[in-house]
């Protein structure tokens, strides 16, 4: 150590050679995230132009067209596009359904959790905080498949004791996305919890409030921004889940991804890069909403 | 940390009803017990069952399954999807790593704020249309290939889609979020102060960053690996869509054999193989991150 700080003769090749390396890594640190960023955005632009071009090509420009979002919204379908905006119509409206049912049970049991493990105090707390981390950490697709077997024995065993004949179908969609749902919502309302000044809770709870009504009226308001960016990250989620519900969805019941990924098993066609466009739109509404509400809470915090 | 902790604890609750804090996880128990863990728990009696006719589950129990997974005929895939789900975390590292630096070294808030945007934007995007994005990028008459035909560069179309490299592109493409939003975390965290205490000390630029950036951002680096490489070896999606009758990953062969005739009992095995190399990564994960903390 000492003796390091001592050398002090200067060597200038070194110096120089030092800066160069400096100034180029300097220039790399520029080049590469404008190179990320192009990598990431490069295949949205091509979708999104593609959706306009007046031709079934997605490898020359040919004009601007609004023809295959008229497809896609008037019902005319050619036979050429299997395109159908009732199907599509019906998807989006399963979807929604879908995610607003999963989202509000998940909040619901979401938010309790996180009150239950930021507050409580009991034996196998950390056991419960391990058990809320596995569907985040083990792959979606197992999951998917072990829901299948599960409702299978399920519904055999209905089936043979009672008569009575289960199929999958919206309701092991909504309860697949329950399940991965509770643990983002937790993920995200426990932050929030963390955050809070507990003081107030007891101040609460001095001035003789019972813990129903400090939760209501003092802890509640204080988390709301937290479990509503946690319920639009499960909205946004469930709306956006294939696997699970690829899976579990039985014959009857088609989500708009599952619409979609057969539209783009079938062909390649231009509908498919409207209707892309038309959920980046959706998509991007959602984010701004969420960033909206998370500014403000940082505003407010 | 120990005050804040303390604060923290002692809520506006007494300690009986901090003890009934208990029973609002309740809920959340039953619903993960009865649709997570019960059903992992069937697909582990499943895969060691044997199949019988139409697809019967059967007994005697039997290891066959698992024998089959290792075997010559599925361990090429098994690898291929740990060696490709490996690639893809190292890719995404070493592009993530620079562009979070990038986000948290903005000088405003604001640029901050639209930077780390336009990384979160494409992740919010639903997945299918990522991935079929590239489906008509990379394609035979996609644009890649109209673009370079267009220039005269070549006369026969480049094989780009249904090629492992598709997948890989694919799979970095839909998981470079997941590295850059932990890295950036922790980078945000960063005291770059430190940098100076360490030229003032006399360390280079390589020092400097082997010895006081790197260990400091390991947590985010580590956090974002794990986010990668666990949906990246339990993809389906992307092979299915990019890698064609190439470039097969392991979540392909789970799926093929859960749809139409397949054979279940083989596609629980190749699951629980799969969950078993996930939980072999955490467990390093939880080593490597007691050790830097």
């Amino acid at each position: 150590m000492a003796t390091r700080s001592m050398a002090i003769h200067i060597d200038e090749g070194r110096i120089r050679r030092d800066l160069t390396v400096r100034k180029a890594g300097k220039i790399g640190m520029i080049l590469e995230p404008l190179f990320a960023y192009f990598f990431l955005w490069a295949p949205i632009i091509v979708l999104v132009v593609f959706s306009f071009n007046d031709s079934r090509s997605v490898a020359t420009w040919r004009g601007f067209t609004l023809r295959w979002y008229g497809n896609i919204l008037s019902g005319a379908v050619g036979a050429e596009a299997r395109f159908s905006t009732e199907l599509m119509l019906s998807a989006l409206g399963t979807s929604l359904v879908v995610a607003l049912i999963a989202t509000l049970i998940a909040t619901v049991i979401g938010t309790a959790v996180s009150m239950s493990l930021v507050r409580g105090n009991y034996p196998g707390k950390s056991l419960v905080d391990g058990l809320l981390l596995l569907p985040v950490v083990i792959p979606e697709i197992t999951q998917a498949v072990s829901l299948l077997l599960f409702f299978s024995a399920i519904f055999d065993f209905v089936g043979t004791t009672t008569g009575v004949r289960l199929s999958p179908g919206i309701g092991t969609v909504i309860i697949g996305h329950v399940v991965f749902n509770i643990s983002y919502v937790a993920i995200v309302v426990r932050a929030r919890l963390a955050d809070m000044n507990p003081h107030l809770e007891e101040a609460a709870s001095d001035l003789g409030a019972n813990p129903w009504r400090t939760f209501w009226r003092v802890t509640f308001p204080l988390i709301l921004p937290g479990i509503i960016s946690g319920a639009l990250l499960a909205f946004t989620l469930s709306l956006d889940d294939f696997v699970v519900t690829f899976f579990n969805s039985g014959p009857g019941t088609t989500t708009l991804p599952v619409y979609v990924y057969g539209l783009i098993k079938l062909s390649v066609s231009p509908e498919i890069n409207a209707l892309s466009t038309l959920m980046l739109l959706a998509s991007t509404v959602l984010i701004g909403i969420s960033m909206a509400l998370q500014g403000r809470n940082a505003g407010r915090g | 940390m120990a005050l804040s902790f303390d604060l923290s604890s002692s809520g506006g609750y007494s300690s009986r009803e901090r003890r009934r804090g208990f029973s609002l996880a309740i809920p959340a128990l039953i619903w993960l017990v009865l649709f997570f863990i019960l059903p992992v728990a069937i697909v582990f009696v499943v895969s060691f069952l044997t199949r019988g006719q139409r697809g019967a589950l059967i007994l005697p129990l039997t290891l066959e399954h698992y024998e089959r997974i290792l075997g010559p005929v599925f361990r090429p895939v098994l690898f291929d999807s740990l060696w490709i789900a490996f690639l893809t975390t190292i890719i995404c590292l070493v592009l993530g790593y620079p562009l979070a630096f990038f986000i948290s070294t903005r000088k405003s808030k604001q640029m901050q704020n639209v930077a780390l945007f336009l990384v979160i934007l494409p992740f919010w995007t639903n997945f299918l249309v990522r991935t079929y994005a590239w489906q008509i990028i990379l394609g035979t008459e996609g644009t890649i290939n109209g673009l370079l035909t267009g220039l005269g560069l070549i006369s026969e179309p480049l094989a780009l889609i249904n090629t492992d490299f598709a997948v890989l592109l694919g799979l970095v493409y839909g998981f470079l979020p997941f590295m850059v939003l932990p890295i950036f975390a922790s980078v945000e965290r960063f005291e770059f102060r430190l940098v100076e205490a360490a030229y003032d000390l006399g360390a280079n630029d390589l020092r400097t960053f082997l010895r006081v950036v790197l260990p400091l951002t390991l947590p985010g680096v580590i956090a974002g690996c794990i986010l990668v490489f666990i949906p990246a070896i339990g993809s389906f999606i992307t092979p299915d869509l990019l890698g064609g009758t190439q470039g097969i990953m392991i979540g392909n062969l789970i799926t093929g054999q859960f749809r139409g005739s397949g054979n279940w009992p083989l596609g629980s095995a190749a699951s629980i193989v799969m969950m078993i190399v996930v939980i072999l990564g955490l467990v390093v994960y939880s080593r490597i991150g007691r050790r830097t903390s």
